[in-house]
C-alpha cells in the first residue's frame, strides 16, 4: 500500500524538478505527469499555536511534504524514520485530516535526507528520537494538508465557475452541491499546481476531525510487512553489491596490533581483507563467505587502552564512588538535615545492568560511491543530519554529497541514533577502502550483542525520610553511571555543570511534593560504549523512584495509590493516569492469596503513563504476570490504535528486560553473544496488556518511549506486596523470581 | 550445482553445501522476505516451510535438504491458512517494525494449518521460538486465534 522507495514511485523525478524552484508551493505540471507537489515555505497559520520555537533555518527551497498524483494517490513525505513506531501512518493521518482525503488514497514515502528542509525542529538537524516526531510535525503537516486542500478547491472553483465558498471536500472528493459537480483530487492536481499558494490557512477544529483520533484506520505499512515485500536496508540489492563484515576488538577500546589474513583470503567468495582503524573488514561475494572469512582471520589485539574490568569490578568501583558526593543535579531545601530529623528513613541501593538494544534487524547499510564524489547510502537512517556530516568527513566531500535513502528500519530502540554515526562511519570507510563496488556492511547478531552502545550500567543509592505522620519530608538520590553524551557534539547542549541530563532525568525533576530534594551524579568514564536506549534515563530512574515510593508507602502505613496521589496535587495529568489505571485495574478489590497488584506512574517525553500489574507468586517464589493495565495521556491522539500498540510494546520492552535482560563483562569480555545468552522476551512471557487513553485537547506528545518506564516497577511493586521483599537488583532473574 | 524446489520452481545454485538455506534464498535467489535475525536458530526471523513444516533456514545447510523437498518462503505462501493468517495480521494491525513478521507468519501458518483451535499453551509452544523485539506478541496471539476461527468457519 505504501511505497517508501522514491525512485520506484517516480517521486525522485518530481523532487529533482522541485529543487530549483523558489517561491511558495511548487508548480509541477508538465513533465511530472500533472502532479501537485506541495511544501513550504508554508503559509502562515490563521490561528495562533504554540508551535516549536525554532522552525528551522530559512531555506529558499521548498520542503516538500505532499504529492497529489493524477492517479488520485496522496503521498506524504515522511522526514522521520519509521522503526516500527508507526510514524509513517501518523504523519500521513495529519495531512489526510486537513486535506479531507480518503484514507485509502494515502501513501507514504521517506523524505530525502536534508537537514535544511527536513530538520527535526527540536534538534535543528534531521533526525528521529526522544518521541518527538508527531509533536514537531503537527503544525507543519496540518498546514501542508490545509494548503493543498485550499488549492484543490480553488482549482475546482475556477474550472466550474463557482465561488470557492460553495465547494466542499470530503473523503477525497471535491464537490459543488448546487450543481452536482464533483472531482477527485487527481483530476484537479494539475490545475491546482498552477495556482498561487494561499497566504494563510485555517485549520480544523478538533471537533471536526474524522481521521485524527479515529481508531479504525489501518497502518500504511500493514500490507508490505505481512507479505515480505517491505524493503529494509538488509534487503537492498545494488548491481555488483558486495557484503562486508567487520572484526572489531573483543574488548572495548582495543585496537588492531597485527593480522594474519591468509586463512580469510583462502575462503571461496572472499574478495578483499582490509585493515582499518575500527577493525578488520572482510569483503565477499555474499554474506556466508564474508562471515566464514571473518572466522578465519587471526588478529592480535592491543588492549593497552581497553576496558579490562568485569561488571562486578565496575560495580565495586561505582559503590566506592557512591560514598562521596557527585555533581549536583538538584538541591532543594536541605535534604541531609531533613533526613537527620526524620522519624523513619528508608534506604535502598539499586543496580541496573548494561542492556543491548538488539533490534531484530542487525545494523547494516549499503554505501555506493558516486563517481563525482560523495556517495549514496541506503539505511534505516535515524540521524540523517549527523550521518551526512560524519560520512562526508570519511569521504572528504560535502555533507550534501552524501545522499541517504531512508528505508524501513527493523527496530532501533535508540540504537540507530548515534552521535558518531558509528555503523555508517564503518560502512563508508569500508566502501572507500574497497572502492570497487557498492558495499553492504552487515553486523551479525554477535556483533550487535557484543558491540556495545548499551544502556549504561547504573547504581543508585537513595535515602528518603518520613515524619511522624508519614509525610514524605526528604529525598536524597545519588546515581553512578556512564554519560554517553560526554565527548559528543551533544555535550554542550545536554551536559550542564558535570550533569548529563539523560542520566538523571526522572529523578532530578521528582514530581512528588517533597520539600527537601538532593540529587547528584557520578559519571565515571569507561571504554565500554553506551547510548540512549528506549526511554533513556527513565529506564532506571523511574524504577528506583517508584519502587522507593512503595517502600515509603509501606513504612508510612499508607496505600500506594493514595500515598502517591497525596503528593501529586500539583501534577494533575500524572494523578489523572494514576487514577485511571487504578480504577480500570480494580485497585483495592481483594485478590486470592499469592496474588497482588503493584502500581507505578511517571512522566517522560511530555507523556504521562501509569501501570498496574497483577502478579501471582508460586510457592517457589517465581512470578507470573497475570495482567497489566496501562493508562496513558499523550495529549491529542493522532492514531489511537498506534498509541495502544506502542503502550503494549513499551510494556513488553520494560518487562522483558526486567525479567532476564543483562549484559555482563568478565575481564572486559562480554559474556553474552546472541539471543541464547541475552534473553529476549518471548510469547510465553507476554502478559495481557490493557491500554486506556486519556481524552485530551493538549498538544500531542510522543508514544514510542513513555510506555517503558513504569512497566517493570509496577511488577516489582506487586512482588513486594506479596513477599515484602523489594527487588533492588535488575534483572529479576537475579533474585530467582523468574 | 545444488538443485532445490522453492516456491514451486526448480532452481539451481552454485554454492557450497554448508551454506545455510537462509543465505541461498536471500543472497543467491534474491528473495529477501526471509530475514536474518540471529544466525543461530534462536529468533525465528528466518522461518520457512520445508514440505509444509516450519524450519529455521539459518540452521539448514542447503546440502542437507532431502532430494525432492519443497521449500516455501513468505513470497510463495498460498492457501487457506496463509490467507487467514495474513488477513488477521492486517485486521489487527499486528506489525510494528515488521522485520520478524515474515518468520512469525510462517510459524503461525504452520500452527493453524495443523490446529484449528489452538489454546494459549499451543500458541506459546508454537511461537516461543519467534522473537519480536517490538513485543507485538499480544496481537500475534489474537491474530492466530482470529485466523484459526476463519479456518473453522
Amino acid at each position: 500500500m505504501s511505497g517508501s522507495d522514491p525512485a520506484a514511485s517516480g517521486l525522485a523525478a518530481l523532487l529533482r524538478q522541485a529543487a530549483p524552484s523558489r517561491r511558495g508551493f511548487l508548480k509541477v505540471a508538465a513533465g511530472a505527469g500533472g502532479a501537485l507537489v506541495l511544501g513550504a515555505q508554508l503559509p502562515a497559520l490563521a490561528a495562533e499555536t504554540a508551535a516549536p520555537k525554532a522552525m528551522g533555518p530559512a531555506d529558499p527551497r521548498p520542503n516538500l511534504f505532499v504529492v497529489i498524483a493524477p492517479d488520485n494517490t496522496v503521498t506524504v513525505l515522511i522526514k522521520h524514520l519509521d522503526m516500527g513506531q508507526g510514524i509513517a501512518t501518523g504523519l500521513a493521518t495529519i495531512v489526510a485530516e486537513e486535506l479531507d482525503a480518503d484514507w485509502s488514497q494515502m501513501r507514504s514515502a521517506f523524505a530525502p535526507a536534508d537537514s535544511k528542509l527536513y530538520a527535526n525542529h527540536f534538534f535543528g538537524l534531521q533526525g528521529t528520537g526522544g518521541s518527538t516526531a508527531v509533536a514537531n510535525s503537527w503544525d507543519e503537516l496540518r498546514m501542508a494538508g490545509a494548503a493543498a486542500r485550499a488549492m484543490l478547491v480553488a482549482a475546482a472553483a475556477a474550472r466550474w465557475g463557482v465561488p470557492v465558498r460553495e465547494i466542499g471536500v470530503a473523503k477525497g472528493v471535491v464537490r459543488h452541491a448546487a450543481s452536482g459537480r464533483s472531482a477527485g483530487f487527481g483530476e484537479l492536481a494539475a490545475d491546482a499546481a498552477t495556482l498561487p499558494v494561499p497566504q494563510s490557512v485555517a485549520l480544523k477544529d478538533a471537533g471536526d476531525y474524522t481521521l485524527i483520533g479515529n481508531p479504525a484506520l489501518h497502518r500504511l505499512d500493514n500490507e508490505s510487512k505481512t507479505d515480505g515485500s517491505a524493503v529494509f536496508a538488509m534487503d537492498v540489492r545494488r548491481p555488483g553489491q558486495v557484503t562486508a563484515v567487520l572484526a572489531r576488538s573483543p574488548r572495548f577500546g582495543g585496537t588492531v596490533k597485527g593480522v594474519d589474513d591468509g586463512g580469510a583470503r583462502a575462503v571461496p567468495g572472499v574478495l578483499e581483507v582490509l585493515t582499518l582503524p575500527m577493525g578488520v573488514a572482510v569483503v565477499a561475494r555474499n554474506s556466508w563467505a564474508a562471515m566464514k572469512g571473518r572466522e578465519a582471520l587471526k588478529i592480535v589485539w592491543d588492549d593497552g587502552k581497553a576496558e579490562t574490568r568485569g561488571t562486578a569490578e565496575m560495580l565495586a568501583d561505582y559503590r566506592k564512588l557512591a560514598d562521596r558526593p557527585g555533581a549536583v543535579a538538584t538541591d532543594r531545601g536541605d535534604a541531609a538535615r531533613a533526613l537527620a530529623g526524620a522519624v523513619r528513613v528508608v534506604e535502598a541501593e539499586f543496580t541496573f545492568p548494561y542492556l543491548a538494544h538488539a533490534p531484530m534487524e542487525p545494523l547494516n547499510a549499503v554505501v555506493e560511491l558516486k563517481p563525482e564524489g560523495g556517495c549514496t547510502i541506503w539505511a534505516g537512517s535515524q540521524f540523517q543530519g549527523v550521518e551526512q556530516m560524519v560520512v562526508a568527513g570519511v569521504l572528504g566531500c560535502r555533507p550534501d554529497q552524501v545522499t541517504i535513502n531512508t528505508v524501513w528500519a527493523g527496530g532501533s530502540f535508540g540504537r540507530r541514533a548515534t552521535p558518531n554515526a558509528d555503523y555508517m562511519l564503518e560502512a563508508a570507510a569500508i566502501a572507500k577502502a574497497y572502492g570497487k563496488a557498492p558495499v553492504h556492511l552487515m553486523w551479525t547478531r554477535e556483533d550487535d550483542i557484543r558491540g556495545g552502545r548499551y544502556r549504561p550500567l547504573f547504581l543508585h543509592r537513595v535515602r528518603a525520610g518520613l515524619d511522624a505522620s508519614g509525610n514524605l519530608v526528604a529525598w536524597q538520590h545519588r546515581l553512578v553511571g556512564q554519560s554517553f553524551l560526554a565527548g559528543t557534539p551533544f555535550e554542550s547542549a545536554m551536559v550542564k555543570n558535570g550533569v548529563d541530563e539523560t542520566s538523571v532525568e526522572g529523578v532530578s525533576d521528582l514530581p512528588y511534593a517533597v520539600p527537601n530534594l538532593a540529587v547528584d551524579l557520578h559519571s565515571p568514564p569507561s571504554p565500554v560504549t553506551t547510548l540512549w536506549w528506549r526511554s533513556v534515563g527513565h529506564t532506571h530512574t523511574a524504577y528506583a523512584k517508584e519502587v522507593m515510593m512503595d517502600e515509603l508507602a509501606r513504612a508510612a502505613g499508607k496505600d500506594p495509590v493514595e500515598f502517591r496521589l497525596a503528593l501529586l496535587k500539583d501534577h494533575p495529568r500524572l494523578a489523572g493516569v494514576l487514577r485511571l489505571a487504578a480504577e480500570k485495574a480494580g485497585w483495592g478489590k481483594p485478590l486470592p492469596a499469592g496474588k497482588a497488584r503493584g502500581v507505578a506512574v511517571h512522566q517522560s517525553f511530555g507523556t504521562y503513563v501509569a501501570h498496574v500489574a497483577e502478579v501471582s507468586m508460586t510457592d517457589k517464589g517465581r512470578m507470573t504476570i497475570d495482567r497489566i493495565v496501562c493508562a496513558v495521556d499523550c495529549g491529542q491522539v493522532v492514531n489511537p490504535d498506534v498509541v495502544r500498540a506502542q503502550m503494549e510494546g513499551g510494556t513488553g520492552w520494560g518487562i522483558g528486560h526486567a525479567l532476564r535482560g543483562e549484559i555482563t563483562l568478565t575481564g572486559g569480555l562480554v559474556d553474552q553473544a546472541n539471543f541464547d545468552g541475552y534473553h529476549p522476551m518471548r510469547m510465553s512471557d507476554m502478559p495481557r496488556v490493557e491500554v486506556h487513553i486519556v481524552p485530551s485537547m493538549e498538544r500531542p506528545t510522543g508514544a514510542g518511549e513513555p510506555g517503558v518506564p513504569t512497566a517493570a516497577p509496577a511488577v516489582a511493586n506487586a512482588v513486594f506486596a506479596i513477599t515484602g521483599r523489594p527487588l533492588h537488583d535488575l534483572p529479576f532473574s537475579k533474585a530467582g523470581a523468574v | 550445482m545444488i538443485r532445490l524446489t522453492i516456491n514451486g520452481q526448480e532452481r539451481a545454485v552454485d554454492v557450497p553445501e554448508d551454506m545455510p538455506l537462509l543465505w541461498v534464498v536471500r543472497d543467491e535467489l534474491g528473495m529477501t522476505g526471509t530475514k536474518f535475525g540471529c544466525g543461530v536458530g534462536q529468533c525465528g526471523a528466518c522461518t520457512v516451510h520445508v514440505d509444509g513444516a516450519p524450519v529455521r533456514a539459518c540452521q539448514t545447510p542447503v546440502g542437507t535438504l532431502a532430494a525432492g523437498s519443497r521449500v516455501t518462503t513468505i513470497e510463495g505462501i498460498s492457501g487457506k491458512a496463509a490467507e487467514a493468517v495474513q488477513a488477521a495480521w492486517r485486521k489487527l494491525d499486528v506489525v510494528q517494525c515488521g522485520y520478524c513478521q515474515s518468520g512469525q507468519i510462517m510459524s503461525a501458518i504452520a500452527l493453524v494449518a495443523g490446529n484449528r483451535n489452538p489454546s494459549d499453551a499451543d500458541i506459546d509452544a508454537a511461537m516461543d521460538g519467534n522473537v519480536c523485539r517490538c513485543a507485538t506478541y499480544q496481537r500475534i496471539r489474537a491474530a492466530i486465534k482470529d485466523a484459526a476461527q476463519t479456518m473453522r468457519a
